[in-house]
């Protein structure tokens, strides 16, 4: 029996998380539920009118996917917390960052790709342009990332508290403004004809920063959250 | 050369004293108990050992070599299945094989329940499904919070006979317990009320 080297272990993680995500389906589809009823109430409010539901489109579909990681994010950790698991695997003798990583990446995949993969046919529900659809899925997918990574800082910070829910909103909220500034706006530059690409470099070069420096911070969190 | 010295460990919690200049080593083969009342500082005492509480104490701690710990929480996730909890498990000590795991259930009386889903099992097989790991460690310091609650006279028993075979085997063995130990093992005592280790 040796011990199982880092990459493995990460995997193994990876795995571990994802078959939980899945015995939970509901856990799943909820933030893509919020996501549909809070798109179909929209035209409810602004009124049925196309053009002018295109031309928010972008911005309330960016807002949405937001509000729906910031549903979500909450969990990461709560339920290891909750059953004593966390402690274990703060005294594992892996590297806390690559397995904070794990545990955030298992995130996305059931969040932030799953939104970003159904994200056109919301699009069409809110008629936005054929031509931003492209840009949308991508600003999601790198935005989504960069969500959950910045979350996962807010879910290590108040994993210890009965109720997180609303610190962690005023944590990570002013964190996930530039996301959206930039996501939406490769979604506009798509829709009247302009590169998207810049916007999106500038996500990538968020996510970038993200992936060296949340898991970091989440795992500093972590070890406060445990020790009090 | 100790698995664990602790040096001049001092708490104070909620204006409290729980313990001062507490220092004490644990050797290899040696079995010791944590004794105290209720809100002692055991579990505390027990945290700061395992490394889990980093601040709030005064004094130092040192461990060499690896170390098994089982607190409160029997970190058995109702989702998976024993051998799935046993297998993922977040600790990441060592590759675990099939049959070592299913050996290890086995001896916790879970034969029978590897692939059975852990909501549908009972909190003392919960219990157990976290006390397999005692069966897989290759660690020499066990550091184990309650390890006998919601655990039945037999299953105390075994993990006696355990703890000492570990101990015999170049191990340590350090817990808390209410229980006296009825063990063919001398067991050192550590009374958190009186404050010294016999």
């Amino acid at each position: 029996m040796n011990a199982p080297s880092t990459p493995q272990f990460c995997l193994r993680l990876l795995r571990r998380q994802l078959v939980l995500a899945i015995r939970r389906p509901i856990e799943i589809g909820n933030p893509l539920l919020f996501f549909a009823m809070v798109v179909a109430l929209f035209p409810l409010g602004l009124g049925p009118a196309p053009d002018k539901l295109a031309d928010f489109a972008p911005g309330i579909l960016w807002i949405i996917a937001l509000l729906s990681n910031l549903l979500t994010s909450d969990s990461v950790f709560r339920s290891d917390y909750d059953d004593g698991s966390l402690e274990q695997l703060l005294l594992s003798p892996q590297p806390l960052y690559l397995s904070v990583l794990s545990y955030i990446g298992a995130h996305w995949l059931v969040t932030g790709l799953l939104l970003a993969l159904v994200s056109p046919l919301f699009a069409v529900m809110l008629n936005l342009p054929a031509a931003g659809i492209a840009a949308l899925f991508a600003s999601l997918l790198l935005g989504t990332a960069v969500l959950s990574l910045v979350g996962g800082i807010g879910a290590a910070l108040t994993v210890g508290l009965k109720r997180g829910g609303m610190l962690i909103s005023l944590l990570i909220l002013p964190l996930y403004m530039p996301v959206l500034i930039f996501g939406s706006a490769a979604v506009k530059a798509a829709v009247i004809g302009a590169p998207a690409a810049p916007y999106l470099a500038i996500l990538g070069a968020m996510l970038s920063l993200a992936i060296a420096l949340a898991p970091v911070a989440a795992a500093a969190g972590l070890r406060i959250s445990v020790d009090a | 050369m100790p698995l664990l010295a602790a040096d001049n460990l001092s708490l104070e919690r909620g204006g409290r004293q729980l313990f001062r200049d507490l220092s004490f080593k644990v050797f290899p083969g040696q079995l010791v108990q944590i004794e105290g009342a209720n809100g002692a500082g055991k579990t505390s005492l027990i945290r700061i050992l395992a490394g889990l509480s980093r601040y709030g104490y005064e004094g130092r701690v040192s461990r060499s070599g690896a170390m098994l710990y089982l607190g409160h929480h029997s970190a058995v996730k109702a989702l998976l299945t024993p051998r799935e909890n046993l297998a993922w498990h977040v600790s990441g000590e060592a590759d675990f094989s099939d049959r070592d795991i299913e050996h290890a259930l086995a001896r916790v009386g879970l034969y029978g329940y590897e692939d059975v889903p852990s909501h549908a099992l009972s909190a003392g097989q919960h219990r157990r499904v976290n006390l397999a790991r005692l069966y897989l460690s290759q660690s020499p310091l066990w550091i184990l919070d309650e390890p006998y609650t919601a655990i039945d006279v037999t299953g105390v028993g075994e993990l006696e006979t355990l703890f000492a075979q570990h101990a015999r085997a170049g191990g340590a063995v350090l817990l808390t317990s209410h229980q006296a130990m009825a063990v063919d093992y001398p067991v050192s005592r550590l009374d958190l009320t009186a404050g010294i280790a016999s």
